[in-house]
């Protein structure tokens, strides 16, 4: 039985690659262990009861047992008492994998049939080439937050080695975060089915030191090389001239032009100055008083509700219905490149 | 005791008279309509086994047997047919109607117009479902994920107007045993003189009435959003995609206890009787399958905590969740002990309740492993998901299923089953059920996502191993379809009351005459009066 | 509240007395209402869930619904409930023509019922007041403005379903009550289809101020 156990445990190891693989692990195995002495308890107990007790012949008496409440109440409390550990055991794992700290590193990741996509901050676009995955490249020991969108259905992004998975939705943002503590690289799985070819919808995390981090980055800039979707987007900026990047352009960089080109300023001031709107300095990340009393953390999904219905949640002061909604004007990159231009007015 | 009361071969009963099809197509006997049921229900759990079986068959190898659309929609059909068509129906409405009149001493259900309504309701649902496989299938799952099912070009609004269908005929079947239960038991027949499977029936029906309206006006929803595109549940004009999941395991996650009570409530009959021991904590086992149908209806969440709903929900679902721990390990830890000090005979449909027992305990406790939050995280969506569903509904339900065929199987048709073949057919699925499935836990742990057609190669060697085990169930089930169908003719006569049961459905003869009872029996004890007070209490 | 004393004559076999058969159907049917209030609860928590999200749309969209028509309808009904309750009563009073003429008023007020909301679905129609994509009108602005129709067509309309379900049973009690069929000993039909309309009339009182009088 042991040995049987044993090969189970071997057939089980998973790498550890993210700060949270042990701690997720150690939970699994508590209950894994707790489960094995359970079962083997009341199997058991069964073996036993039918070896000893098996019928020798017919008409054998029996005792007439109703029960043992003090038995049932023991074991309801004791059940109790250990679920309740796993509950809170699983829970405060889970909550820091909802808590990303402040200053990670950001990338943009949208799923679509049946693809994965990535931006980074600095503007680089990690796509699919033909038929194979994308490799997108992370420094090992730095906290990452990827900020999840959906084209089309829903999606959900699965790297088993980091033991992290979220849903990736339509119409709105969601993220996970981590930290990815292994050089190597890992598997990106879809995780919710989404169609046809929903298990070739893969990617791959290529996890380096920082120092060879650092260089991909700055070959790519260097290299001065840009996706379909960057020069589609600087085509749109400098129609305004506005805005003439030079150098490789951020996403923030791709928002402020678009900020400047749909008119935002002539509303939303960018040093803490009220005009016909709220000013943008110093909004996200913090708390918003609303005009009906209550107060919003301002994240990407408050920023992406007020464009596109901009009477919903009026701040403090203002008045709704002044804003025009950007439903259907803005692409969702383009919202994504507004919203992470608002992050970088602190 | 009337066990030496053999039947006589031209014996009049429910099953020759009156004669021709049309008595039997028309008919309004409760035990009639449970056969109709049972015999539909099977067709269909031998369709979705073979769907199961085209599954593992693609999951031999890595690399694509089948194209993805044939495989997405080769798991479609196996869970929809298994989960509306088979698993759901099966227990409440086929042995269900059948023995629940006769267990608590009536003449029929409340209302037997209503029973045979609900028995073509459900063939019409099932039309539906079955034309959509013949027009090219469905390939969104059998959980119609939105905005997926939306967006697919497969039959999914026929399939999803057969599940509203049926979704019907449970609710009248429901409604049907509730009234049953409560107006029509024998005189004596006190709530806690009533046999366990009746309790499980009971808080089955339960969830049925209050669960099933919900499915009802979800897959409405579904259909007018392919249809009109109503955009509840599209982003693009302000619908929300997760608000379909809500309303889905509104109702999914009580069907799961829609499934597998009743199956609980066979285990409890047959664990006395093939021990001729009182259950242990006769009371405690009957609350707790009302506990587990109203801990059901508020624990859906916890099959959306990756999908982006608040941390809040979150809490609240794991929290609720761990509690249905506690009334299905009670009624686990009741079985065992009911085995103590008994005269315990193994008989086939004593091995399938001590392999519900052995399995059902692995069910459960992986259950833990999903309930916790973070570790969910890891095994959301995996084929440790998969795993632990078919260790609860095939490793409980089924098992549970099987004990009740081969218990009521002399009642219901006069016949034994051969007991040799039954016991090798058992050994098959046992065994055959570990093989498939354990390695699918291993799978999970290591993170295959499930629903996937084609897979990394390091994961080929425990997917043989399952796809191995999947033949080793086909072999058991046809063999038991094989016996089974023999003993129809050539079984031997079956007694009265084979088992020494003490339930009033082994007090008439075998088959039950169509009136159940020549009189109206008059109960004066508890169910499971075995054992001596003399022994010890 | 009700009578002990129903005849045999419609017992069925199953049953030991006809008080057991009259309990048996009344509570199926309270179990059966209980579905229906289930089935539309789902639609109820989908409109709870919109309006919060859109309050100001709900509030914009809700002037488009014609409130003279909606309280016409409202008293329709609850004039068909009264007259149903005296229905039931005259059966138990085994005043069949009676019980025939206030079943008929009832089956007229259901019927001017449904008359009113095919003119303001017609008149919906023509305005492009249509649920989701289907939506064109130019007055309503609000672009989640389809939604509110949505759940307006959906919901009223499951709502019209029943009350043509109701209006089908109340025609077959009106032919039970011209034969003689029910009496004072035998009122089960009456009473239950009654108790079913009454919900039917429920629900209307609930979907009214939800979507015309939304302040």
């Amino acid at each position: 039985m042991m040995g049987l156990l044993g090969w189970w445990f071997s057939q089980l190891s998973l790498p550890n690659a993210s700060n949270f693989s042990l701690a997720v692990d150690r939970l699994y195995d508590f209950i894994f262990w707790l489960s094995v002495v359970s079962f083997l308890a009341i199997v058991l107990m069964m073996v036993v009861f039918v070896a000893k007790y098996i019928r020798r012949r017919e008409g054998e008496a029996t005792p007439y047992i109703e029960g043992h409440t003090p038995t049932e109440i023991g074991v309801s409390a004791g059940l109790f008492v250990l679920v309740m550990i796993i509950f809170y055991w699983g829970y405060r794992d889970y909550m820091q994998m909802r808590t990303p700290p402040a200053g990670a590193m950001e990338i943009n990741v949208t799923g679509r049939q049946w693809e994965w996509e990535f931006q980074y901050q600095n503007g680089r676009v990690v796509a699919r080439q033909g038929s194979e995955p994308p490799v997108f490249v992370l420094p090992r020991g730095q906290n990452v937050k990827l900020i999840l969108q959906s084209k089309d259905v829903i999606h959900s992004f699965y790297i088993p080695e980091f033991r992290v998975k979220q849903d990736v939705v339509p119409g709105m943002y969601t993220f996970l975060w981590f930290e990815p503590t292994a050089v190597g690289e890992y598997t990106v799985y879809c995780a919710e089915f989404c169609g046809t070819d929903h298990s070739r919808m893969l990617a791959r995390a290529r996890v380096v030191e920082p120092a060879d981090y650092e260089t991909w980055q700055r070959e790519w800039e260097l290299a001065g090389v840009k996706s379909a979707w960057e020069r589609q987007a600087n085509a749109a900026a400098t129609k305004s001239a506005a805005a003439k990047p030079t150098g490789p352009e951020t996403i923030a960089d791709q928002g402020k032009a678009l900020f400047a080109t749909k008119a935002c300023s002539a509303c939303h001031s960018v040093d803490g100055v009220s005009g016909a709107g709220p000013t943008l300095k110093a909004v996200f990340g913090h708390d918003v008083a609303l005009a009906d009393g209550s107060t919003v953390k301002a994240d990407e999904n408050y920023l992406r509700r007020s464009l596109m219905e901009p009477a919903a949640q009026v701040v403090k002061g203002f008045n709704g219905g002044v804003m025009p909604t950007f439903q259907g004007q803005l692409k969702d990159a383009e919202v994504t490149a507004l919203i992470e231009y608002i992050k970088t007015l602190q | 005791m009337s066990q030496e009361e053999y039947r006589m071969p031209e014996a009049v009963s429910y099953l020759n008279s009156p004669k021709g099809w049309k008595s039997w197509l028309f008919t309004l006997d409760h035990k009639r309509i449970g056969m109709m049921y049972l015999l539909l229900t099977m067709v269909f759990f031998a369709v979705g086994g073979i769907f199961a079986l085209l599954v593992r068959y693609e999951l031999l190898t890595p690399a694509p047997t089948f194209a993805a659309n044939t495989y997405n929609k080769m798991f479609t059909m196996h869970g929809a047919i298994m989960v509306f068509m088979f698993i759901i129906p099966i227990i409440p409405a086929a042995l269900g109607n059948f023995f629940l009149p006769l267990q608590i001493g009536a003449k029929d259900v409340a209302f037997p117009r209503l029973n045979l309504a609900s028995y073509y309701i459900f063939i019409g649902g099932a039309l539906l479902a079955v034309l959509a496989i013949l027009l090219g299938g469905v390939d969104t799952g059998w959980t119609f994920y939105t905005p997926y099912s939306i967006k697919t070009a497969t039959a999914a609004t026929l399939v999803t107007l057969g599940v509203f269908v049926m979704g019907f005929s449970s609710i009248l079947t429901g409604l049907n045993f509730i009234v049953t239960i409560h107006k029509l038991r024998a005189p004596g027949m006190t709530f806690h003189r009533m046999p366990l499977f009746l309790w499980a029936i009971y808080a089955t029906a339960i969830i049925q009435v209050l669960a099933t309206p919900v499915i009802g006006i979800t897959t409405v929803l579904l259909v007018m959003e392919r249809v009109l595109h109503i955009g509840f549940f599209d982003p693009a004009i302000g619908g929300d995609p997760v608000l379909f999941q809500h309303f889905f395991w509104f109702y999914s996650h009580p069907a799961v206890y829609i499934m597998i009570l009743p199956g609980m409530g066979i285990v409890s009959e047959v664990i006395t009787v093939f021990s001729r021991k009182q259950i242990f904590g006769y009371r405690a086992v009957a609350y707790s399958s009302l506990a587990i149908a109203f801990i059901s209806f508020i624990v859906w969440g916890h099959h959306m905590f990756v999908s982006g709903q608040s941390e809040l929900a979150n809490l609240l679902f794991s929290l609720l969740t761990m509690l249905v721990a506690i009334p299905t390990a009670i009624k686990v830890v009741n079985w065992t002990a009911t085995l103590y000090r008994g005269s315990i005979r193994l008989g086939t449909p004593m091995l399938y309740a001590l392999a519900f027992l052995f399995l059902f305990t692995i069910g459960g406790l992986t259950g833990l492993f999903l309930a916790a939050l973070s570790v969910d995280v890891h095994l959301h969506d995996t084929y440790f998901v998969v795993a632990h569903f078919h260790y609860v509904m095939m490793g409980g339900t089924v098992m549970g299923l099987l004990a009740g065929l081969h218990y009521w199987w002399p009642k219901m048709f006069g016949r034994m089953y051969p007991e040799t073949w039954a016991k090798v057919s058992w050994g098959f699925v046992f065994v055959g059920f570990n093989v498939t499935f354990l390695p699918q836990f291993m799978l999970g742990r290591l993170g295959m996502p499930r629903r996937y057609h084609e897979y990394a190669p390091h994961f080929a060697g425990l997917n043989q191993l399952s796809t191995v085990g999947s033949w080793m169930l086909g072999v058991g089930f046809l063999i038991m379809f094989t016996y089974f169908l023999w003993s129809l003719k050539r079984g031997a006569f079956a007694p009265a009351n084979p088992w020494g049961g003490k339930t009033l459905e082994w007090q008439t003869a075998s088959p039950p005459p169509t009136e159940n009872f020549h009189q109206t029996p008059t109960v004066t004890a508890g169910p499971y009066e075995y054992g001596l007070k003399a022994m010890g209490t | 509240m009700t009578t002990a004393t129903h005849g045999t004559l419609h017992v069925h076999h199953h049953f030991e007395t006809a008080e057991q058969q009259y309990q048996s159907s009344k509570l199926g049917l309270w179990l059966f209402l209980v579905t229906e209030i289930l089935l539309f609860g789902g639609l109820f928590v989908v409109y709870i869930i919109f309006r919060g999200l859109y309050p100001e749309m709900f509030s914009q969209a809700h002037h488009f619904l014609d409130r003279v028509l909606g309280s016409v309808n409202t008293m329709v009904l609850i004039c068909s409930s009264f007259t149903m309750a005296m229905a039931v009563r005259a059966v138990q009073r085994s005043e069949s023509a009676r019980a025939s003429q206030l079943l008929l008023i009832t089956f007229f007020c259901g019927l001017l019922f449904m008359g009113i909301k095919y003119l303001e679905y017609t008149h919906k129609f023509h305005e492009g007041l249509l649920p989701g994509i289907h939506f064109h009108n130019a007055e309503l602005t609000h672009p989640k403005a389809a939604l509110f129709f949505s759940l307006y067509f959906m919901m009223t309309g499951l709502h019209g379903i029943h009350v043509l379900v109701g209006m089908g049973l109340i025609a077959w009690m009106i032919v039970g009550c011209n034969r003689g069929r029910f009496d004072a000993h035998y009122s089960t039909p009456v009473e239950l289809t009654g108790l079913y309309w009454h919900l039917v009339d429920l629900i209307w009182i609930y979907l009214f101020p939800l979507f015309y009088l939304i302040s």
